[in-house]
């Protein structure tokens, strides 16, 4: 009864997307007040019913009502209560639930936050989103529909959630992830709104932009979480594996951050106005296409796809129609679009522009390298690999060059910079970073390794030249309290997520250059000396948990000699699909993570066993922490809102 | 079998990947480790989802494993290895693609598209310039045109008195 009342929820959620996408849309186009009024009920509708839909599925997991298939394929009875209700996003019915649930709650957000928008224009922004609703509803309720039953024989015990994704990962990444990949569809709404009303302009920007960014900080968090996830559970310690399912998260991710940078320059400058538009569309696009890479099987191969083709071809044929209804929109209207403001090529545009360039580029080149491999095979032209080492050769140079551009741009004005002015207001900083770098790189490792001095060097050139930034504004206050209350929360944001961009740097020099580890033989009682650490290796016992049995290794930790700590790798077998896993054992540190997987078991009782050694790997995660926080600041900058309470003052 | 793989591999944005296997080589240099954590990590292992030999604990990836330790004890160089290897299992065994005209696109592609992109900007600021000069009487009187451009007097007049607003703060 209750899936039925799910599928039902479902079915009017998609009634009310489809006349979302109808109505207001026509109402605005014929200046029909009422029409345009229907899009905020309806939006609240299209959520109040998803949300039915979700409580439906999560109410069949906790009840373990195994005779939905879906439930009876990604739960068990012994399943912990956290992991049931975190399994409704555990496969691929449910994913796609989650994913137009969240899409439900932008509509929301959009139509309660924005009273201060013209009506046409709000009409039109959730007319549009209500389309990719109603289109992914679609998807669902005939190709994917998380209700479906066994009927009338069912499982009395359900096949359990995959063991990998029985862990706190699982609750957290998929759900951040969405947030921000479908929050990219209200950047993309406003796109579209704004070409069809005809009215791009700086105000548009405006609208756009604290969307766009907080779109944009749950990506960057999402992403994060993603690659500590992986860190953790997967038990061999990568954190970045340029997997096309990673790959997927992180052309969108590319996009978006040139778009937050283009939508600043549209909206302080009303330039590049057509650009932003197109970034906008393509970062929605790729999230589509990031969806249709990793929901149609093309990746585990192109014959995949044409074996179970209903799917792949409803997502394919929805990519086409946003891709190209999109493009063949903007190719009618962007055209119109004048702008008179000007610039000169030494300018904080030209550099803005210039940051967009080497954005879409590695976009663009993160999309050749994850589907030339498709491409050729559907080809018959070979089967070839394309992995880390053609990645890091074309990303890290770009990325580099970018922060070199992120240095520059710091000190230079709108309009026109004299590069006489730059090379005053840089050199210092530039040599400090240079140095700084040099030192520190040597200092650590006693060698002068050329990524970590690169790396570090680039890192410090962020911080010096922001610090030379904020001396300029500082020096025209009368006290220092004084310019750091003046500065608004929207350049303090960009500060943060910038100084998150070193924090990066650091980490990923760092952590791959001096990563070290040992893999060892080891028996009860047997240790070895590693960096400043002893390890003891204890013996193994049996620990039985919930719904797995896991040999439990202990293993005893002496820094320089004295006692630090006892660390309990696990190898698990979980029962009900007769799955093994490594549950690793780490000790955090803000410099180094010490961690420790447990192999197979060799003859004679002994074990083996990965030790590493992962130098400042946390500010990885630090890194896009701060880029989210940066992100969420500078969406809550007072000009967003003074907007919205002008106009009410103005009601 | 099938079904799992499906269902890891539509699950998520994470890659699911079973956990390492490893076993403990000796080398008599240095260099010969440091070449073996290099290779092992470059080659991909030919029955995996997605994994290099040195994160999968496949049987052939072991296999791979062995081979490449022994083909770097005797000394053998880095071509040497990787011809073998692609020999016996194809291109698809090396995650860098070899430079061959199939693969032109791959590899000079972003390059062109980063040419392509300088090429833009040089343009689009040439033509702002331009610009400039030409209507350099009217735009120092008003330094965002742009802004009001589109409007009608009534929403002009309203983007005044707000961007007056902005100045008075």
């Amino acid at each position: 009864m209750i899936p039925e009342l799910g599928t039902f929820s479902t079915i009017l959620a998609l009634c009310l997307a489809l006349i979302l996408s109808v109505v207001p849309m026509v109402g605005a186009y014929t200046g029909n007040k009422l029409w345009v009024d229907y899009a905020r009920p309806l939006s609240k509708g299209v959520f109040f019913f998803l949300s039915i839909a979700m409580v439906c599925l999560g109410y069949a997991f906790l009840t373990n009502d195994f005779s939905v298939v879906y439930v009876a394929n990604g739960s068990n009875t012994a399943l912990p209560w956290f992991f049931k209700i975190s399994a409704i996003w555990g496969g691929h019915e449910g994913s796609l639930l989650l994913w137009v649930w969240i899409q439900a709650v932008w509509t929301l957000a959009v139509a309660v936050k924005s009273r201060n928008l013209p009506l046409d224009i709000i009409g039109r922004v959730l007319s549009v989103m209500g389309m990719i609703t109603a289109a992914f509803l679609l998807f669902i309720l005939f190709t994917s529909s998380p209700f479906d039953r066994f009927l009338p024989g069912y499982p009395m015990e359900g096949a359990d959630l995959n063991p990998l994704l029985q862990d706190f990962g699982l609750i957290v990444h998929p759900p951040t992830l969405y947030m921000g990949y479908v929050g990219l569809s209200v950047a993309f709404s406003f796109a579209i709104a704004a070409l069809l009303s005809g009215r791009l302009d700086a105000a548009w920007a405006r609208w756009s932009r604290p969307w766009t960014n907080v779109a944009w900080a749950f990506l960057t968090l999402g992403i994060g979480l993603g690659s500590w996830w992986a860190y953790y559970e997967l038990g061999w310690g990568g954190w970045w594996f340029w997997d096309p399912v990673e790959n997927a998260s992180l052309m969108p991710w590319l996009v978006a951050t040139a778009l937050i940078h283009s939508l600043a320059v549209t909206e302080k400058r009303g330039v590049f106005k057509s650009w932003t538009v197109l970034l906008a569309i393509s970062a929605f696009c790729l999230s589509l296409l990031g969806t249709f890479l990793v929901r149609s099987g093309v990746l585990t191969s192109v014959h995949a796809f044409a074996t179970d083709p209903e799917r792949g071809l409803f997502i394919l044929g929805m990519l086409i129609f946003v891709i190209g209804g999109s493009l063949l929109l903007y190719a009618i209207r962007a055209g119109s679009v004048k702008s008179e403001s000007t610039f000169s090529l030494s300018s904080r545009e030209s550099l803005l522009l210039v940051n967009n360039i080497l954005l879409t580029v590695s976009c663009a080149m993160v999309l050749i390298g994850t589907l030339y491999p498709l491409v050729m095979d559907a080809l018959n032209l070979g089967k070839i690999s394309v992995g880390p080492p053609y990645f890091n050769a074309l990303f890290v140079p770009i990325m580099s060059l970018m922060i070199v551009f992120m240095g520059i741009a710091a000190v230079s004005r709108w309009k026109h910079t004299e590069p006489s002015y730059l090379v005053k207001q840089l050199w210092l900083p530039a040599v400090i970073a240079i140095l700084a770098g040099v030192i520190t790189s040597y200092a650590y490792s006693g060698v002068l390794e050329f990524w970590v001095t690169l790396g570090l060097t680039l890192a410090y050139w962020i911080v010096f030249s922001w610090i030379r930034d904020y001396f300029n504004r500082a020096r025209n206050r009368d006290s220092l309290w004084g310019a750091v209350t003046k500065q608004s929360r929207s350049y303090y944001g960009m500060l943060l997520a910038h100084l998150g961009v070193a924090v990066l740097v650091v980490g990923v020099a760092m952590v791959s250059i001096f990563v070290e580890h040992r893999d060892a033989r080891m028996q009860a009682g047997d240790q070895l000396e590693f960096r400043d650490y002893t390890f003891i290796f204890d013996g193994v016992r049996k620990v039985q948990g919930p719904n797995y049995t896991s040999d439990m290794g202990r293993i005893r930790v002496l820094y320089k000699g004295e006692p630090y700590r006892i660390m309990y790798p696990e190898k698990r077998m979980y029962t009900a699909r007769g799955m093994s896993m490594t549950e690793v054992a780490l000790d955090p540190g803000l410099f180094r993570d010490l961690y420790i997987a447990m192999g197979e078991e060799l003859d004679g009782g002994a074990w083996a066993i990965r030790l590493q050694y992962k130098p400042f790997v946390r500010w990885l995660w630090l890194g896009a922490l701060l880029m989210t926080a940066g992100g969420i600041l500078s969406a809550s900058d007072k000009r967003y809102r003074r907007q919205n309470n002008r106009a009410a003052a103005a009601a | 079998m099938i079904r799992s793989i499906l269902i890891l591999c539509v699950l998520s944005l994470v890659v699911f990947k079973s956990h390492a296997g490893f076993e403990t080589y000796e080398f008599t240099s240095v260099e010969g480790e440091r070449r073996y954590a290099q290779l092992s990590r470059e080659l991909r292992c030919p029955t995996c989802q997605n994994q290099n030999i040195s994160d999968s604990d496949a049987p052939l990836a072991a296999d791979l494993r062995r081979e490449l330790h022994r083909m770097i004890e005797s000394n053998q160089s880095d071509d040497q290895i990787l011809d073998f290897m692609i020999t016996r299992y194809g291109d698809f065994v090396h995650y860098r693609p070899r430079m061959a005209p199939e693969t032109y696109f791959l590899w000079y592609g972003p390059i062109a598209l980063m040419l392509i992109g300088l090429g833009v900007l040089l343009v689009v600021a040439k033509k702002r310039k331009r610009k400039q000069s030409a209507t350099s009487g009217h735009s120092s009187v008003n330094a965002q045109p742009s802004l009001s451009e589109g409007l009608t007097e009534d929403e002009r007049k309203r983007l005044q008195s707000l961007l007056q607003q902005d100045d008075q703060k």
